[in-house]
């Protein structure tokens, strides 16, 4: 089972070497952008306010950068687990090429879940290397926000290929990113403490996927980080990668083995 | 300036197109008449699709003249293009309106008014036999019933003249002879039609007159029947043999037939009977696998004319 | 063979040149067909329309509870103390004008070049090339003049507008689709695959983050101002946040002079790429 995974997993990365360069540009230039920008111009607004000397890490830049790269695998990994999944199914119906081989179905959604693990990696390592740049990794512990980033996309990756898969077109997509994606993003703890948001919608923020992985990578990155509640975060968002997967594995079945 | 009847509704001399270093339409001079149904036959690439292009204001001019309905396609582009009809190669219908929209709108491309429109769509509906389909979708038609849209829709404007670039090209028999039928009822209706393709069943269906492109040349012109006259012979022996042996048995067949095409799976005896090519092949004490006598096609015409076939 | 009528031979750019320009100077009469072409199309997913406008003003609210909050107030255009809340409204106006433009301009326009090939069906009709690009650049800016119209709305209602010259956001809005949509155009018809549309996230979003769209002007450095006083969308932040807040002068019709310039460059260039792309 798991070399036949590897089979669908290497057509991804095969196919990724014809893109990879302008992927890697816009993983390089976007956290380096919104750092420079949100972090520095808008953090000296805020640190010039003295608000700033509140928040976790001591100003907004060392605060910010830990959630963009939560963020950050949170948006990569809605757009790598909805188009081409729709793509692989619809239009250029790689997985059932791939189903007209010995691979299972089980083993083509295992490669390509693998697949979007690594391209997570791959993006989270970018910024983690930019964020040492702006000097906001002040600790070594912030090695670790590497993995907590990964499993914050798959938390999300998962259960979008799930729904991806049901779907007949990609309308619901803007939809996701609309009144999902881009919510979750403003809101969810990245540019400010979501104490400050009104007091019923605090808890709709805290059983987003993504508040649990900026909590965790901000606490790993600043070295502020205790057992207790980063296991909490850890299992929280391990369940939502581990139901989506469950569910993905249903909506393909129903979908590809016909 | 309204055209005089007697004037060709299609007068081209020396039309070229080229593509960079490519020659697409290498000088060639045809005309069309009014209530004329005029056949371009040829293989892919022989430039037919380049000249009908160039005839639907769609495709500049490289070189020589082109006149239709008595005006110049680089000056009276719009003018040409509101009195005609395209039937494009692709469907090009809009896969986001239902069937009865796709013909709405392209009316109003027309500058039709509303009411016009909605008359007309209904009969044309009626014509393409899609009534019960109005209003649906595109995308889940058959691919018979999008080409017959298309054709329905390049009528909105009641085009004096039709072009159709390959209309039947991959639709199953079925789908094909309704098609035709439909044209032939366009025909009779007095419309001129100009198609190309690369059936020569379908030249031979829907042409009163054609010429046979090749290489971006005309090769020759006339009625089909005129063009198999003086092109072909009257019956064609089809002989097939075991793989392999085609061209050491064309030297033994000689003297037999007026002439010998030998292709990779049989050979082809162009003869004025048949059955006594036939025989005398036996009496020769050869033994085919299979023999056919059948009368000859435009198929045959374009063999002579370029030594290829037209569909590989 | 019949007779020859009277022909003279034409250069080949004649039918292009031909096709190009009359119908600019008719007017936008066969381009109004491709906007009704439009609204047939979104009747019935209207709701797609609908949602687009729900993303600026998530982006005002977050700001309005939370990043305002950590900011406090900022020195307005004309020197006034103004809430943080309020200095951003405008150029989250002015920001999303140009994002819907560019969407419209790029991702749709490619596909039904490249995909639906809706523009080969149109052109065997009377319907020309600049009537195409004047029909889609005008489709473009109805929709986004929609959601400049309720964004503003909104604005007033949370009392983020500070002047009656807001009044004039509007019409500007409008010229900032214009401006954008018509770049947008003439870039789509550069573009080859989807690939190529990373290097539009990668322009797009650098003028959304710097373009004094979350902070004033002079929070850069002297020699990076002048940089940033060179790009489009800074022309259209400052000249909406000067009507918003009522501190117009002068300086607002350099704004809408480079705005001009840039739509028209565009249109001129969408005109005729896409009659080489399409009329070949």
């Amino acid at each position: 089972m798991a070399s036949a995974a590897l089979r669908s997993l290497e057509y991804w990365a095969y196919q990724y070497r014809r893109t990879w360069r302008g992927t890697i540009a816009s993983s390089f230039l976007s956290p380096v952008l919104y750092m420079a920008a949100m972090g520095l111009g808008l953090g000296s607004l805020v640190d010039r306010s003295g608000h700033g000397a509140s928040l976790a890490g001591g100003g907004y830049l060392a605060f910010l950068a830990p959630g963009l790269l939560a963020a950050t695998a949170m948006q990569t990994a809605a757009t790598e687990a909805t188009w081409p999944v729709m793509g692989a199914i619809k239009w250029v119906r790689t997985y059932h090429a791939m189903l007209a081989t010995p691979l299972r179905v089980v083993d083509v959604l295992a490669g390509h879940l693998a697949w979007m693990a690594l391209r997570l990696l791959l993006v989270s390592a970018i910024f983690l290397g930019v964020m040492a740049a702006f000097g906001t990794t002040p600790s070594p512990w912030a090695l670790a926000a590497l993995p907590a980033a990964a499993l914050t996309g798959m938390a999300f990756a998962a259960p979008i290929t799930a729904f991806a898969a049901t779907r007949e077109n990609d309308a619901g997509f803007s939809a996701l990113f609309r009144f999902g994606i881009i919510p979750m993003f403003l809101f969810s703890g990245t540019f400010f403490p979501i104490g400050q948001l009104p007091a019923p919608l605090r808890p709709v923020a805290w059983v987003t996927p993504l508040w649990h992985g900026v909590a965790l990578c901000r606490a790993l990155d600043l070295g502020t980080a205790t057992a207790g509640p980063a296991l909490g975060h850890v299992a929280y968002l391990g369940a939502w990668a581990a139901a989506g997967t469950v569910l993905a594995r249903r909506a393909f079945h129903h979908r590809l083995a016909r | 300036m309204p055209s005089d009847p007697a004037e060709p509704l299609i007068w081209a001399r020396g039309l070229c197109k080229r593509f960079g270093d490519l020659v697409a339409v290498d000088g060639i001079d045809f005309e069309v008449g009014r209530g004329e149904a005029f056949g371009f036959l040829g293989p892919n690439g022989a430039g037919k699709s380049s000249a009908m292009r160039m005839v639907a204001c769609l495709s500049p001019l490289s070189g020589g003249s082109l006149r239709i309905l008595g005006l110049d396609p680089a000056r009276d582009g719009v003018r040409i293009r509101s009195r005609l009809g395209l039937v494009p190669q692709d469907d090009t219908l809009d896969l986001e309106l239902t069937v009865r929209e796709n013909l709405y709108i392209y009316g109003r491309y027309f500058d039709l008014p509303r009411k016009v429109i909605r008359e007309r769509a209904d009969q044309l509906l009626a014509f393409a036999q899609l009534t019960e389909r109005a209003d649906d979708k595109v995308e889940p038609l058959s691919g018979g019933m999008k080409r017959r849209l298309t054709i329905a829709r390049a009528l909105i404007n009641e085009p004096e003249l039709l072009l159709l670039d390959e209309p039947t090209t991959g639709l199953d028999p079925q789908a094909r002879h309704l098609l035709w039928d439909r044209l032939w009822r366009l025909k009779q209706q007095g419309v001129t039609l100009v198609l190309t393709t690369h059936y020569m069943d379908e030249a031979e269906q829907l042409c009163d007159r054609l010429v046979v492109m090749d290489k971006g040349r005309i090769a020759a012109e006339g009625t089909p029947r005129q063009l198999i006259e003086q092109w072909s012979t009257k019956e064609v022996l089809e002989l097939r043999f075991g793989p392999g042996e085609h061209e050491a048995l064309a030297a033994k067949l000689g003297g037999l037939a007026e002439r010998i095409e030998v292709l990779p799976d049989r050979l082809l005896l162009y003869v004025e009977d048949g059955d006594e090519a036939l025989a005398g092949t036996h009496r020769r004490g050869l033994r085919p696998d299979s023999a056919l006598v059948r009368r000859s096609t435009l198929e045959d015409v374009f063999l002579r004319l370029t030594g290829r076939r037209l569909v590989d | 063979m019949s007779t020859a009528p009277q022909v003279t031979t034409r250069p080949p750019r004649g039918t292009l040149v031909a096709r190009v320009l009359p119908p600019a100077l008719l007017g936008g009469r066969r381009a109004g067909r491709l906007v009704e072409r439009n609204l047939l199309v979104y009747r019935r997913t209207w709701i797609v329309i609908a949602s687009g406008f729900f993303e600026p003003l998530f982006y005002l609210l977050s700001i309005g509870v939370g990043i305002g909050k950590l900011v406090g107030t900022v020195t307005g255009p004309g020197g006034q103390v103004i809430s943080y809340t309020a200095f951003v409204a405008p150029a989250l106006l002015a920001s999303s004008a140009m994002n819907g433009a560019i969407y419209d301009a790029t991702f749709n326009i490619f596909h039904k070049l490249k995909f639906a090939k809706i523009y080969d069906a149109v052109l065997a009709t009377p319907v020309g090339v600049t009537d195409v690009a004047l029909g889609e650049i005008s489709w473009a800016l109805i929709r986004g003049t929609i959601y400049s119209a309720v964004f503003l709305l909104v604005m007033a209602v949370l009392g983020l507008v500070g002047s009656v010259w807001a009044l004039l956001v509007l019409p500007v809005a409008v010229l900032i689709g214009f401006a954008f949509a018509a770049v947008g155009m003439a870039a789509t018809s550069y573009m080859r695959s989807w690939q190529d549309f990373d290097f539009v996230q990668l322009a797009v979003l650098p003028l959304f983050l710097f373009s004094a769209t979350f902070y004033p002007l002079t929070t850069y450095p002297p020699a990076l101002q002048v940089i940033v006083q060179l790009t489009p969308l800074y022309h259209g932040v400052a000249l909406v946040r000067a009507l918003d807040t009522g501190a117009v002068g002068p300086g607002a019709l350099v704004h809408v002079l480079y705005l001009a310039v840039m739509g028209v460059a565009g249109l001129a260039v969408t005109s005729r790429r896409l009659g080489h792309l399409l009329l070949r």
